[in-house]
């Protein structure tokens, strides 16, 4: 199998193995996890940054201008310019806000977008931790992040900070609906919550294929529905800035802001990246069942440029809504959750699992 | 209608109103019948006029003068009335907002910049300027030594 | 524009409302304009326009200033109009003094009227589109203003603020390239505009936001005066080229857009044919630009005689009114802008009572409300 290659669990092991003839299982432990927490780091700061360059460079693409092409190599260093500045801007603190909440607010935010990347398998064998409620997990942590974002609205002492965390809550936990059912969908298909297995079962087709029209109604629904929760525009109205100034990080300077807006982004690509392993077969080339000679054509290509060219797919399809269309109201976003997304999705469940009791997917 | 069968229309209407023929048919009305005179122009059919265009305030220097445009979206004839109010800081007239909505920012710009109070406006502030401003800057004796550089 | 809270908006504790500032700073306010809103959840029980934020006393200016000085104040006000304002000046004193202008310049006045209402629109579509928080119309409208704005500084010196009318003509002739650039943009301007049509007329999210919000009837539109495509969108023909023809209007044919449906949907579609009607406009008058003086010879002090006089224009918001009462100096002894945007402010009020927040910026924005037009 040619794909063995590319396995990174050989490396892992090896890493494991030399740190236990050093030192006892304890440390090893510990070791270990301060590797991983310095590597998720690292790749969230890149992760971050090309993040943010790749949207300003999208947007002015899509708006006919050029973006940022000043500082480095196509603007390569724009996102650290900007960085470095946000980090000497001054901290406002607003009077009357409750302190402990306004200063925790930030870290919630960022920590609930870091936990999620725990579960998310980047390439073949490599993994943080591999869960057999993965998905789950998935959705549970990511979703703490709203928490943040309410306590933000609340500390300010804003009525737009308020509206905005209000709007906010609001709209969270009503698409948390429709991204988990149209994720139960899949894992109707699939059987398991483990994302190793599920992106395993997909070597002879991505789900988005094999799983029948289903499939491609629960990718569309998860699209928007995810869309939604990361609070993107069309469906920013948490920010809303033509409303609400800056919604519920109006009040937010400096290094604080920077967390908001390097969370916004992190949960981008934590969304795309679960839309690429749940639909689009994550780091499994694409496969097709039967053509051998095609599919070892494929397996050339290494797991890991699969899986970022997946996600950055997805994550220009999150990035051409924000820049193509206007802003939904308050009342029309829950409509659409309440009244279209949520029956169709559950309709689709039953579709789903209709379809697998007669075996008739692919 | 055109200017002649408008002159007549009001003289009959009222004898003693004072009417000239300039730019636009201007009527001269006492500030007392000004707002008996709108509500008819506005109801009379066969003048309809439904619209007001402007309202200006300008210190005459022995008197206010309140110049309303009128227009007829029906009929497209203009008429202007004049009203003249004496010059003091009492001076009053009554409000048009009853008749025409639009006159309520017209009317409460010359009560900020003019100083002339229309009774039974629905609210009446200061439009431009700050609540504590002395003064009203269009009379022609208003002085600001801070504002105003004379050349 | 008190900067306090007015005691009359103090709110009971359990009456679940509360008041919200919007301005003067906000991003779709378009300026310094503060809006005081009074909430219940996010729909607005009561709405209070302050404006006066940048009052500069232009018509107690105009009283120490010759005619031709007040020209280049009007600018000042409508900004996005300020060729239609000098206009409307130059023409009240022509009409005064019963000087009848080059049949050249009146074609010239009509195209530069013209162009600006382009323009303008095109801002306005940019605008609109942030309000609703569509944020690529910004720069596909700013795009195609640039090229209006570079014919306008090939001609009259000016991009934004032109000042190019005098008393009397205008201040020299068009550049020899004036109507082969104006022609070109047209042609380019033809193709491009189904462009906009496609970004966001078409758009499911935008047809919600806008369709239904915002509603006035046609009685109330003209009850409460307002003019220009808010105006027509609700069925109020009040189109000064129309009922009250200046310059070359009265030589072109061209339709008043109506609309009848009078939400922010109307006044948005009506903005759109305006921009249709102003290029046909424009190709009726480009080619035939009669021979002749670009001015004729004015007295170097112009006075006014005594009187009363008042000239109605179609600025790009709406009806614009100059009313000078002259005392037969050189200065005029007072002078009075109607201008549009204050008098459709007013009509907020009215308008957004009941909508949610979104909806307020979303009828701001159709209204295209340019703040130092209202302040003055």
């Amino acid at each position: 199998m040619p794909l063995d290659i590319y396995d990174f669990s050989s490396f892992t092991q090896w890493v494991h193995q030399s740190l236990d003839a050093v030192m006892s299982p304890f440390w090893v432990i510990t070791t270990e996890m301060v590797l991983v927490g310095l590597a998720f780091l690292t790749f969230y700061a890149i992760v971050g940054l090309m993040l943010v360059l790749a949207e300003r460079r999208i947007c002015a693409f899509m708006q006919c201008r050029l973006g940022p092409n000043r500082v480095g190599p196509w603007g390569f260093f724009q996102t650290i310019a900007d960085l470095i500045k946000l980090l000497f801007k001054e901290l406002i603190y607003i009077k009357k806000a409750d302190k402990l909440l306004f200063n925790i607010a930030p870290f919630i935010v960022i920590i609930a977008s870091f936990l999620a990347l725990a579960a998310i398998p980047f390439a073949l064998g490599l993994h943080a931790v591999d869960l057999n409620i993965g998905i789950f997990y998935i959705v549970a942590v990511s979703s703490l992040g709203v928490i943040g974002i309410l306590l933000a609205g609340w500390s300010s002492n804003s009525k737009y900070s308020l509206i905005g965390a209000m709007r906010s809550g609001a709209q969270i936990v009503s698409y948390e609906l429709s991204v988990g059912l149209s994720l139960i969908t899949i894992i109707v298909l699939a059987g398991t919550m483990q994302i190793s297995e599920i992106v395993e079962l997909q070597r002879d087709g991505w789900f988005i294929f094999t799983g029948h029209i289903s499939a491609i109604i629960a990718f569309i629904i998860f699209l928007i529905a995810s869309t939604a929760e990361i609070n993107r525009g069309p469906f920013d109205l948490a920010e809303a800035e033509s409303e609400l100034t800056a919604g519920f990080h109006t009040e937010y300077s400096g290094i604080k802001f920077a967390f908001f807006f390097l969370a916004e982004y992190m949960n981008m690509f934590i969304v795309a990246s679960l839309g690429a392993t749940v639909f689009l077969g994550g780091w499994m080339p694409f496969h097709v069942y039967g053509w051998d000679g095609f599919n070892a054509i494929m397996d050339f290509l290494p797991p890991f440029f699969w899986y970022i060219g997946k996600t950055a797919f997805i994550i220009f399809i999150i990035m051409w809504f924000k820049w193509t269309f206007p802003r939904l109201r308050i009342d029309q976003l829950l409509t659409l959750e309440w009244k279209y997304l949520l029956p169709i999705n559950l309709f689709n469940v039953v579709l789903m699992a209709t379809l697998v009791l007669l075996g008739l997917h692919f | 209608m055109n200017n002649q069968e408008l002159i007549l229309k009001l003289q009959a209407m009222d004898p003693s109103l004072v009417i000239e023929e300039k730019q636009n048919l201007t009527v001269r009305v006492p500030a007392s019948s000004l707002l008996a005179l709108c509500r008819v122009l506005a109801a009379d059919p066969d003048l309809q006029f439904d619209y007001l265009i402007n309202i200006t305030g300008t210190d005459m220097g022995t008197s206010y003068r309140m110049a309303y445009l009128l227009n007829s979206t029906v009929y497209q004839h203009c008429l202007l009335l004049h009203s003249d109010l004496d010059r003091n800081d009492d001076a009053n007239i009554d409000s048009l907002v009853e008749i025409w909505k639009s006159a309520n920012f017209h009317e409460r710009e010359i009560f900020d910049l003019l100083g002339v109070k229309f009774s039974n406006h629905p609210d009446l502030r200061r439009i431009f300027l700050d609540d504590d401003w002395v003064g009203h800057p269009l009379r022609k004796d208003y002085t600001d030594e801070v504002n105003i550089v004379e050349r | 524009m008190a900067i306090k809270v007015d005691t009359d908006h103090n709110v009971s504790p359990d009456s679940q409302e509360f008041i919200i500032n919007m301005g003067p700073q906000h991003p779709s306010t378009h300026g310094v304009l503060r809006f005081l809103l009074k909430l219940k959840g996010e729909t607005v029980t009561q709405i209070q326009p302050h404006c006066g934020y940048i009052h500069r006393g232009i018509e107690k200016m105009c009283e120490k200033l010759t005619y031709p000085q007040i020209i280049h104040l009007t600018d000042r006000l409508d900004y996005l109009s300020a060729h239609i304002n000098n206009e409307a000046v130059c023409l009240l004193v022509e009409d005064a003094l019963g000087v009848e202008v080059p049949e050249r310049v009146k074609y010239i006045r009509t195209i530069i009227d013209e162009l600006s209402r382009l323009a303008s629109h095109q801002l306005w579509w940019c605008a609109f589109g942030m309000d609703l928080g569509a944020l690529t119309t910004f720069f596909y409208g700013l795009r195609d203003r640039e090229k209006i704005l570079d014919i306008f500084e090939q001609t009259t010196g000016g991009r934004l603020i032109q000042s190019y009318n005098v008393p009397g003509g205008l201040m020299n002739d068009i550049h020899p390239d004036f109507q082969k650039n104006v022609k070109e943009f047209i042609k380019y301007f033809r193709k491009i505009l189904p462009e906009y049509d496609q970004l966001l007329t078409g758009n499911v999210i935008f047809h919600n936001r806008s369709k239904g919000i915002g509603y006035m009837s046609r009685e109330d539109i003209i009850n409460w005066g307002v003019t220009g495509p808010s105006g027509r969108g609700s069925g109020f023909s009040c189109d000064v080229r129309k009922h009250a023809p200046y310059s070359a209007y009265d030589k072109v044919v061209f339709n008043e857009s109506l609309e009848q449906a009078g939400d922010t949907f109307a006044r948005y579609k009506v903005r759109i044919a305006e921009m249709w009607e102003s290029m046909n406009i424009i190709e009726q008058l480009i080619d035939n630009i009669p021979e002749g003086d670009f001015a004729v010879k004015m007295k170097p002090i112009i006075k006014l005689p005594e009187g009363e006089y008042y000239q109605r224009v179609e600025a790009c918001r709406g009806e614009f009114g100059v009313h000078v009462i002259s005392d037969g100096n050189k200065y005029p002894y007072r002078v009075k802008f109607r201008s549009p945007n204050f008098i459709n402010l007013s009509a907020i009020e009215e308008m957004a009572r009941g909508q949610k927040i979104a909806d307020l910026v979303a009828i701001s924005g159709s209204l295209d409300l340019v703040i130092p037009d209202m302040d003055r």
